[in-house]
């Protein structure tokens, strides 16, 4: 994959954060007596390494990076920082795409990848209790062959189980089985003062407020999870893949609508425009038609006299709505062919131009025709072009913006910003799996007002009251928590109207 | 404060929400924030100076056919709901006990994080909900989530405002997932009555490849069957052959068309007759003999969900005494699995906590968020884990 061209100035928060402490060799020489010198890193070529996550136009060189081994020894980390006042970033994988674990500057970055033990396979009680450096395929292979753990981001090799949790990733399966936040039952976490709490457990519904479904895609700024329980379900008996193609979006779009309201929930369900499809054939060579409109791939997973029904059904509807052709897979290796062209799309846009943007967008699904001519109009505006990729079931739209050379990538990110917007007007949201991280903090007032953001503070404060965890993130601008206040209370005189407040 | 000096108020807007709790808040007045009122759970709670029910806010802002998604009011009633959502043959998957007069709103269930059979396949209502809109003891309409199915932007308040009785300030919107209504629904049931047979029997359901839309349990006196629901195109083929699965399994073996008493009976076990308890534990799903086991030595009755290990443990009537010496004996036999007592007589959730707390890091960082939340204590005061 090329890189894409550094082009955009270092976020202004990471300056500017409430937690502005920066690291002394104090605070150093504590982490390394933690986790040991060969843990902590502080050579400018050892930290360049931990400067981006996977969106790479942000770049922040931070003070120290340690590598903590375990629950006790990242309590004692976060605790030095507590008591130095420095800031910190948890990183998992570094294959984030909003700029997540983007390190502050002189602040300590926090990776967890030493904690990749799985802690336990329950299967009887279908859980698996892991550490936060696990890979999300390392979970599906430690529980396989009858079970499996359904969010599968396509950066599934190598993201990491915290990493998922911090973003609440999706993939291509969550329309039918839903999200990381569906599957988390537990957590042990780390507060930023050091605290270790337990949230949920094996069992559901503990009682008290649901914390663990705030914690999930709170993308680090409340605390570091430890360890994760996870649920894990039975592998269907059997799985059933096409590709259904079209001379339009529009057409594969009203396949989908009809699709999903007549009942059938796919385990997947797919789109790709034709400069996705000529892109993605150029990489893997699947066979796809490139002169088509659009590329349908559906997935029907479930119990085996449902799934041959269902697929002549959507079959059927796919006819009804003008397919040309309809590809369905007749063994592993075919089944395998249609999901590397998918899940190669984004790498692919290399073949047919030198950079590209990914954006990450919702809309809903009935929306599909009116976005996607609003983006070919934006696209034909900045002179740029535009490929599309879509979780169909979900209104998860990733557009790709093509683009040559830096001297186009501010223009290229404007042009992903109007999009967005598009998503947003189309009663949609600004991310559906990337996160907000600091890419998109600037787009949060155009779906949250002044009191919305209020709100999100008061649950980052009860959490993190100094702010010390992930600042810069998420929120469009930096707040401090201040402590509780004290209740405003009228007096009686002024209540009955005697008396006024001046 | 003696019951007559209690001011009702059943606001019409989200404003006028608003407005009430900040005025409340101003003038140290408890609110207590009620849907219709069908569910007296948790702690009996502070004396409160207004009743606030949400009944002046039923409207069913948006029905999105197309999308599978609707804003709701809360005060909207789930049976009026499921009415008008039916027609478009779609449903909110959120199949719980309706109360008397089938008057429980769909405000007040999410509140309280009830369910129902479907949860097997749908969840909770914390997966079934996309976003709120809550009104705050400061005055403020706080807004999170959105009313599209996939959405990462900003935090996931909508489920802290699930299951969180009201005490964190009063839902004025909801935004939820709906679910296609499944054409033809059929059950295959399984009869025994050892408790370990019946344990083994929906374990291997809970693990096998058929697709359930309902998997429960149900121990009364002395015998216990495991019901399997199914819906959609395969619906009686798979029946027949969870039926067979149960039969291989050693149980009685039936397979049931017209099922819809059999489930509603399962969700009249989720309460108790007048002067009865009920708790729900969290426990495993390998626990499930113990439970079972534990409800017949107190002589009553249980509905469960097997694969998910939730179970609720209906408690005949008897003295109040009696009651709350039953309760602490399941309590001792399933600890630490959490036993919430949700129906009860006042007398019972007086004399002892209805909620199993939490340890206490995690309870310290939960009246955190209900500080900065409500920090005059105006919504639900004392009715939560820990006196929250």
């Amino acid at each position: 994959m090329p890189a894409p061209a550094v082009a955009m100035n270092p976020p202004s928060a990471t300056r500017s954060d409430p937690a502005s402490a920066h690291v002394t060799p104090a605070l150093v020489e504590r982490l390394r007596a933690v986790c040991g010198p060969g843990h902590v890193y502080t050579d400018a070529d050892q930290l360049r390494t931990y400067e981006s996550d996977g969106l790479l136009q942000y770049k922040v060189t931070p003070g120290v990076v340690v590598l903590p081994a375990s629950t006790a020894e990242v309590r004692a980390v976060v605790r030095a920082c507590w008591a130095a006042g420095v800031p910190w970033v948890a990183r998992g994988a570094g294959s984030g795409l909003s700029g997540g674990a983007l390190p502050v500057e002189q602040g300590v970055l926090i990776a967890l990848t030493r904690m990749r033990a799985v802690l336990e396979v329950d299967l009887p009680n279908q859980r698996i209790v892991v550490q936060p450096g696990v890979t999300n395929a390392e979970v599906s292979l430690a529980v396989g062959p009858s079970h499996f753990y359904p969010p599968d981001p396509s950066s599934q090799i190598v993201c990491s189980i915290g990493g998922n949790v911090a973003e609440n990733s999706g993939g291509a399966h969550c329309f039918k089985y839903g999200f990381t936040t569906n599957y988390v039952t537990g957590l042990e976490i780390v507060l930023s003062d050091g605290e270790v709490v337990t949230l949920g457990g094996k069992e559901l519904d503990h009682p008290g407020y649901d914390l663990l479904g705030t914690f999930v895609g709170s993308e680090g700024t409340l605390g570091i999870c430890t360890a994760v329980t996870l649920r894990v379900i039975p592998v269907p008996e059997m799985v059933r893949t096409m590709v259904a193609f079209f001379d339009t979006t529009s057409q594969a779009g009203e396949a989908v609508s009809e699709i999903v309201s007549g009942g059938v929930i796919p385990g997947a369900i797919e789109m790709m425009d034709n400069l996705t499809i000529q892109a993605a054939e150029k990489a893997v060579g699947a066979g796809f038609p490139t002169d088509v409109g659009a590329a349908l791939i559906v997935e029907l997973d479930g119990s085996k006299v449902e799934c041959e029904t269902l697929l002549d059904d959507v079959v059927a509807i796919c006819e009804r709505n003008g397919s040309l052709s309809i590809r369905i897979a007749q063994d592993d290796a075919d089944r395998a062919a249609i999901w590397k062209t998918r899940k190669a799309a984004f790498a692919a846009m290399g073949r047919i131009a030198p950079n590209y943007y990914v954006q990450d967008g919702v809309i809903p699904r009935t929306m599909l025709p009116e976005v996607l001519a609003r983006i070919a109009q934006l696209g034909d505006e900045y002179g740029m072009r535009v490929a599309n990729v879509f979780h169909a079931g979900d209104g998860n739209l990733h557009p790709l913006v093509l683009y040559d050379g830096e001297a186009q990538a501010e223009r290229a990110e404007e042009l992903a910003g109007r999009i967005v917007e598009a998503c947003v007007d189309a009663g949609g949201s600004i991310t559906g799996e990337h996160g907000v991280g600091v890419d998109k903090k600037r787009y949060m007032p155009r779906m949250f007002d002044e009191p919305d953001l209020a709100a999100f503070q008061m649950l980052r404060c009860a959490f993190d009251p100094r702010g010390l965890a992930n600042p810069g993130k998420l929120m469009p601008t930096p707040r401090l928590c201040g402590e509780v206040p004290g209740p405003y209370r009228r007096h009686p005189l002024e209540r009955d109207g005697v008396a006024e407040r001046f | 404060m003696s019951a007559h000096t209690i001011r009702r108020e059943t606001p019409r807007t989200a404003e006028e929400t608003a407005k009430l709790l900040h005025d409340c808040a101003a003038d140290a007045i408890a609110v207590r924030i009620e849907g219709a009122g069908t569910k007296s759970w948790g702690h009996p709670g502070a004396d409160c100076g207004v009743r606030l029910r949400t009944g002046g806010l039923d409207t069913i802002v948006e029905h999105n056919a197309g999308d599978l998604t609707a804003v709701l009011q809360p005060g909207v009633t789930l049976r009026e709901l499921d009415e008008t959502l039916a027609g478009a043959g779609q449903m909110l998957a959120l199949d719980v006990p309706l109360g008397a007069g089938d008057a429980a709103t769909v405000g007040g269930a999410i509140a309280a994080a009830d369910s129902g059979p479907l949860r097997h396949r749908y969840g909770a209502p914390r997966d079934l909900v996309l976003g709120v809109t809550a009104a705050l003891s400061d005055g403020t309409l706080a807004h999170a989530g959105g009313k599209v199915i996939k959405n990462v932007a900003g935090y996931d308040l909508a489920k802290l405002f699930c299951g969180s009785y009201g005490t964190l300030g009063a839902i004025v919107e909801l935004a939820v997932r709906l679910h296609p209504r499944p054409p033809a629904q059929v059950t295959a049931t399984g009869t025994t009555d050892d408790p370990a047979e019946l344990a083994a029997a929906a374990s291997m359901l809970a693990h096998c490849k058929l697709e359930l839309q309902s998997l429960d349990v149900r121990w009364e006196e002395s015998h216990g069957v495991v019901l399997a629901r199914f819906g959609g195109v395969a619906a009686a083929e798979q029946a027949a052959g969870a039926q067979g699965l149960l039969a291989e399994a050693g149980l009685q073996a039936a397979v049931e068309e017209d099922d819809e008493a059999l489930w509603a009976a399962q969700r009249a076990g989720q309460r108790s007759a007048e002067g009865g308890a009920v708790v729900r534990v969290s426990g495993r799903a390998t626990q499930l003999e113990q439970v079972c086991v534990a409800a017949r030595v107190a002589g009553a009755t249980l509905v469960g969900r097997a694969a998910l290990g939730v179970s609720w443990i209906a408690l005949p009537p008897a003295a109040p005494g009696e009651l709350v010496q039953s309760i602490a004996r399941v309590r001792n036999v399933l600890a630490p699995s959490p036993c919430v007592v949700l129906d009860a007589p006042a007398y019972v959730r007086t004399h002892l906590d209805p909620w199993d707390h939490p340890e206490d890091a995690t309870l310290v960082l939960m009246r955190r968020v209900k500080q900065r939340f409500d920090s005059t204590a105006t919504c639900n005061p004392a009715i939560f884990v820990g006196g929250i």
